[in-house]
């Protein structure tokens, strides 16, 4: 079904039939070329968001924004600014704790960088596909703020410390909401795998998550915000308030270092927003009925494998275009809204959005069972996709089959 | 031999970190070492095909408990508390013992022949795991009383269904008394703080 | 040497001892904590090294998890005494908690 390391493994194992190559230097081969394709994703919409940062904000400002490197609008400004970095000098202060500042920024680029490995970008487009694929991904997420704490510690400065500290008790509190906003649309696609949610939501904008019931909806505004806060961004960037700490954990840093602290914040806020995407957001479904009819239709048969590409490249265009779109969002907010406290953003937090959060779990598990007493199985019709059918277990939830209450609520663990 | 090369890699930061842990000084590099030490016992369980564990591993553990560690040495860390050496006889005493203990339990791990244990039966979680190796499944099954390895295990001679929801209740109820003792606590030693101020003044 | 069930043991003996030591000789309160951390994982680790090479099944996986999730509230206890601790004396060296020595 989804190409993974194993497969891909398979595959140069028989193109490079000649050279007759062993089964565990192939699969070598295959890691380093996952590793190089995730790498790559890594960097690119870092790469571009940062260009798109700048613009967006120059434009907000009423500036132009970047101009001069690479055309009218400045599209290699990233590569300039990569450029710039390198050659600045690696400053280690005198009091700073040098090895835990050195090894602090890769700790936060590897686990901003491991977390891409589960998310798929296409159907099948996924490093490791993983039945706890979402789980093991937000585990992931979850180091990186240890890296921070690392750097606020070790920079050996009192902003660096303070802003270290906000991040670690930001960090967090935020998670708390956030994963309870994750399970939302597990426990309503009944699968963990990420691959499996985005695949859930084939056919029409009814299938989306997002529109499953007015919880879900909720849980993604919930989820974005709480996204935005485990990211670092504003109105949420109190680790960083260069208002009122100079820089928070970034003071000392300086040249790759910083960088590095950048290209993670950047990737981690499209890999929150790629997380929305699949979870609320059809993943790489267009939501028109009849294109992803024709999209997931002939692509298991036994000779689509350029269509099946094809197919699985447009996906990934939508997938990161709805990506980009939410990041967007995320650059737009920082620039038009104040940054808080740092006792508001901790209030917001647990005063408010644990229990919006904890009120939409509970409404979401009780969604189908008040579904199923009204005699319909969803709020939408049925789903109009090819492959949805069989595996559309949106619909399987509370289909009239099994009104037994238990056996809506418990959708989760059962399904042999 | 993949899963070999890893073990030992997985192995050695386990071990390294948790030695590390007991010979640093200074109290955040200990943090940092007993980070790498509980990271790498994850990609341990992950050898283990134990994905689940390993993932709450790396989610409750080494992001959650440990950052909350980090935190408590942040805050109590200041100066000279930073690193309390230790007398050298102290160090000594401490390492032998250590050493002594060690060298019983590995003797007696090496001495037992745990073969008898697998008895004929194949490894169990592998025969527990779906086709995607996935053992979430499985675990979630188990929690309510369903054996999915029953085939293999001992849970055939007792005949009985038992699963752990009554634990896992009493953990997540559990879980909730520590938070509100936590908070409790943090809550007293501010109002202790703050009539202390007032009776000074 | 295979990856067999005794090198998972003796790896969970060199946590459990570190950690037996580290709680027996650090004095910074913390450094105690993160000693009890190391038990427990060295327990963990032999726990589901058992569930993975003997017939006891995912039981083992499961008491793990259990661990885990025992060993954050612990954690969180042991935090905020430690800091009220901190609070109290002004220093983390539980050596000089001893009012109740009389």
């Amino acid at each position: 079904m989804t190409p993974t390391l194993a497969d891909t493994a398979t595959t140069i194992q028989s193109i490079l039939q000649g050279w007759s190559i062993s089964e565990s230097l192939a699969m070598f081969l295959a890691a380093v070329i996952h590793v190089a394709l995730v790498a790559g994703f890594f960097g690119l919409p870092a790469g571009i968001f940062i260009w798109a940062e700048r613009k967006i904000s120059g434009r907000i400002q009423d500036r132009l924004g970047p101009t001069r490197v690479g055309g009218k609008f400045g599209w290699l400004q990233a590569i300039a600014d990569g450029g710039k970095l390198i050659q600045k000098e690696d400053l280690v202060p005198e009091d700073a704790d040098g090895p835990l500042f050195r090894v602090a920024p890769y700790v936060v680029v590897v686990s901003s960088l491991a977390a891409l490995m589960f998310l798929p970008f296409s159907d099948g487009w996924i490093a490791i596909s993983l039945d706890i694929g979402l789980y093991l991904m937000l585990a992931v997420m979850s180091l990186e703020v240890i890296g921070v704490i690392l750097a606020g510690y070790a920079s050996g400065s009192k902003w660096a410390l303070f802003g270290g500290m906000r991040e670690a008790a930001q960090m967090v509190s935020y998670e708390i909401p956030m994963s309870i906003c994750v399970v939302i649309p597990i426990i309503t696609a009944g699968s963990l795998n990420l691959n499996e949610i985005g695949g859930l939501q084939s056919g029409h904008l009814g299938n989306w998550i997002i529109f499953h019931d007015p919880f879900s909806f909720l849980a993604f505004f919930v989820y974005f915000v709480c996204a935005t806060a485990s990211c670092k961004r504003a109105p949420f960037d109190l680790a960083e308030a260069e208002s009122e700490l100079v820089a928070g954990f970034l003071t000392e840093y300086s040249g790759f270092r910083w960088s590095f602290f950048f290209l993670a914040e950047y990737a981690s806020m499209f890999t929150v927003c790629g997380i929305a995407v699949l979870l609320f957001l059809g993943g790489w479904h267009t939501g028109i009925p009849g294109l992803d009819g024709i999209l997931d239709g002939p692509r298991y048969g036994s000779d689509a494998y350029v269509w099946t590409w094809l197919t699985n490249a447009l996906g990934f265009g939508v997938f990161f275009g709805k990506a980009s779109v939410l990041v967007c969002v995320q650059i737009w907010v920082r620039w038009t809204l104040p940054r808080l406290r740092i006792d508001q953003v901790m209030m917001t937090c647990l005063k408010y959005l644990v229990p919006i959060s904890c009120v939409l779990f509970l409404g979401a598990v009780i969604w189908p069972l008040a579904l199923s007493f009204s005699g319909k199985t969803t709020i939408w019709g049925t789903p109009t996709g090819e492959r949805a059918a069989p595996t559309m277990r949106l619909e399987s939830i509370s289909s009239p089959a099994d009104q037994s209450p238990t056996a809506s609520t418990s959708n989760g663990e059962t399904g042999p | 031999m993949n899963d070999q090369v890893l073990f030992w890699i997985f192995a050695i930061l386990a071990g390294g970190g948790a030695i590390g842990v007991v010979i640093l000084q200074d109290i955040v590099r200990m943090a940092f070492s007993l980070i790498i030490s509980l990271g790498s016992t994850a990609g341990l369980f992950f050898l283990l095909d134990a994905d689940f564990v390993a993932a709450t591993q790396l989610l409750v553990y080494v992001g959650g408990t440990l950052v909350l560690l980090i935190f408590g040495v942040m805050l109590t860390a200041s100066g000279p508390f930073r690193r309390i050496q230790m007398s050298s006889g102290e160090t000594f005493v401490g390492a032998a013992v250590g050493l002594l203990f060690f060298s019983m339990i590995a003797f007696t791990v090496i001495d037992v022949e745990w073969e008898t244990l697998k008895g004929s039966h194949s490894p169990v979680t592998a025969a527990a795991t779906d086709e995607t190796g996935s053992t979430s499944r499985a675990i979630g099954l188990r929690l309510v009383g369903i054996a999915a390895d029953t085939e293999v295990g001992i849970h055939k001679d007792r005949g009985e269904k038992t699963g752990y929801l009554l634990p896992f209740e009493i953990v997540s109820v559990h879980l909730l008394v520590v938070l509100v003792g936590a908070a409790y606590l943090a809550r007293a030693k501010r109002q202790e703080t703050s009539e202390a101020t007032g009776g000074d003044a | 040497m295979d990856a067999s069930l005794t090198n998972y043991l003796l790896i969970g003996a060199v946590m459990f001892v570190c950690g037996v030591v580290c709680m027996a000789t650090k004095r910074n309160g913390i450094a105690v904590l993160m000693g009890v951390e190391l038990v427990l994982n060295g327990a963990n680790v032999n726990f589901v090294a058992f569930s993975r090479h003997t017939s006891l099944g995912l039981d083992g996986q499961i008491v793990s998890l259990f661990v885990i999730v025992l060993a954050a509230a612990e954690a969180a206890v042991a935090l905020a005494i430690a800091l009220n601790f901190y609070n109290n004396y002004q220093t983390i060296d539980i050596d000089r908690g001893d009012k109740l020595q009389g």
